[in-house]
């Protein structure tokens, strides 16, 4: 193949990003399933870490970009 | 009335306001005039042009249609300074006999060239480019913003002592005490107040600069946190704050950590490389979310250039809608998550021996 790899590179950056955050906000939603009262602590948690995830993403999409 | 008086009453914060306004106004605006020639009507759309040309920083205030104010250029070369108007450069390829070299705009960058238009490698090498571009004027006025904001609420908690909050300081409250108790204190501890002030201001700063890159008008639509050099010299603050900071505790776990002898060589190599790729996380994170973010919302505008009917658009705008809701939740997150992480980090520096913060 010739051409730049750049593309496949974010998209393969996309699948991760979809597992990891994936696990992230299922572990989450399980655990408000088991207590609903700590709700609004599991949804700041499990914001934080999905936003962990997508920068780690985002870093192999920058440098699929250059 | 000392000084400190004077710079903090709101008449002054007025002031500075419009003194910024009036400088950027007097400067002589040909540029609203300038008739552009019809373009060749063969040129395909090409997008990533488009894209880049809105994400990059450039040498002019762009502000709606082709209206555009130009910005000053400062070159310092290697036989002194050199100041004009960025609009001596237009329209693109023209060249500009400065004082003491030639000047061309290739792209966005400006290239020392001779009296015919060649480009000079080796005194383009020399040259440094000081100019206020789009980024440095747009940083200035949402600092301006900013400026106005925050000494306005502090004017008036000074003056409303006791009483309940009114007004800006009753929208800021929140937030502030948010920084306060879920992020300073618990990550901090004991000594977080010498810390507020930089945590609020880097919270504040990028969440009004993301929050005005969704917005495409005038006072928005500039891209300042998804250019790398801003959140370089943020990361560089966080960098220096915490190296600077840490006490024994800090440098001993990083140098002399718990573990069995032979594996010292190991943790100092991942160690020390810690201290340098936890601030360069924090850059790349925040940059690629808004970058990526303002290359999502032009594409998707693009799409309608792409497919050239006007019957994409009602999709096209759907999309670019749900885009920008989720835009605005990256841009409160990424401003929070550059926060907490700081505060962390800070927190692992100053953290006694005795009292470790789960």
């Amino acid at each position: 193949m010739t051409g730049g790899y750049g593309p496949i590179g974010a998209g393969l950056a996309a699948i991760g990003a979809g597992i990891g955050i994936g696990q992230v906000g299922g572990k989450a939603v399980e655990a408000i399933a088991r207590q609903p009262e700590a709700i609004s602590k599991i949804q700041t948690n499990m914001i934080i870490g999905m936003a962990l995830v997508e920068g780690v993403a985002l870093f192999a999409v920058v440098v699929a970009l250059l | 009335m000392n000084n400190s008086a004077i710079l903090k009453s709101k008449i002054f914060t007025r002031f500075l306001i419009c003194a910024f306004f009036l400088v950027i106004g007097a400067f002589p605006l040909p540029g609203f005039s300038q008739e552009k020639k019809p373009e060749v009507s063969a040129k395909r759309f090409d997008p990533k042009d488009v894209i880049m040309e809105h994400i990059a920083d450039k040498h002019e205030w762009h502000l709606i249609g082709k209206a555009y104010i130009p910005l000053p250029v400062i070159l310092y070369t290697d036989k002194g300074f050199e100041i004009f108007l960025s609009n001596r450069l237009q329209p693109a390829g023209s060249v500009y006999k400065g004082a003491h070299y030639n000047y061309k705009l290739v792209g966005n960058k400006i290239n020392v060239t001779d009296g015919a238009g060649k480009i000079d490698a080796a005194a383009n090498k020399k040259m440094w480019d000081f100019s206020i571009t789009s980024n440095v004027a747009s940083m200035w006025m949402s600092a301006a913003i900013l400026l106005a904001i925050f000494i306005s609420a502090s004017s008036a908690y000074k003056k409303r002592v006791g009483k309940a909050p009114k007004g800006v300081q009753s929208f800021m409250e929140p937030l502030i005490l948010f920084i306060r108790d879920d992020v300073a204190m618990p990550n901090i501890g004991v000594k977080y107040a010498r810390f507020m002030p930089l945590l609020l201001t880097i919270f504040f700063f990028i969440l009004f600069n993301n929050l005005a890159g969704i917005i495409p008008v005038f006072p928005g639509g500039y891209n300042l946190t998804g250019n790398i050099a801003v959140t370089f010299t943020l990361a560089i603050i966080i960098f220096l704050v915490v190296n600077l900071n840490g006490n024994k505790n800090y440098w001993k776990h990083i140098f002399l950590p718990d573990v069995p002898f032979w594996i010292l060589p190991i943790m100092w190599l991942v160690e020390i490389s810690g201290i340098f790729t936890k601030p360069l996380a924090l850059m790349i994170r925040l940059f690629a979310n808004m970058t990526a973010g303002h290359i999502i919302v032009l594409s998707l505008i693009s799409l309608i250039f792409i497919f050239n009917t006007l019957w994409v658009s009602p999709v096209s705008v759907a999309f670019v809608v749900f885009i920008d809701a989720i835009e605005v939740l990256v841009a409160f997150l990424q401003a929070y998550i550059f926060t907490i992480l700081s505060a962390l980090f800070i927190g692992m520096a100053v953290v006694e021996h005795h009292q470790e913060v789960i």
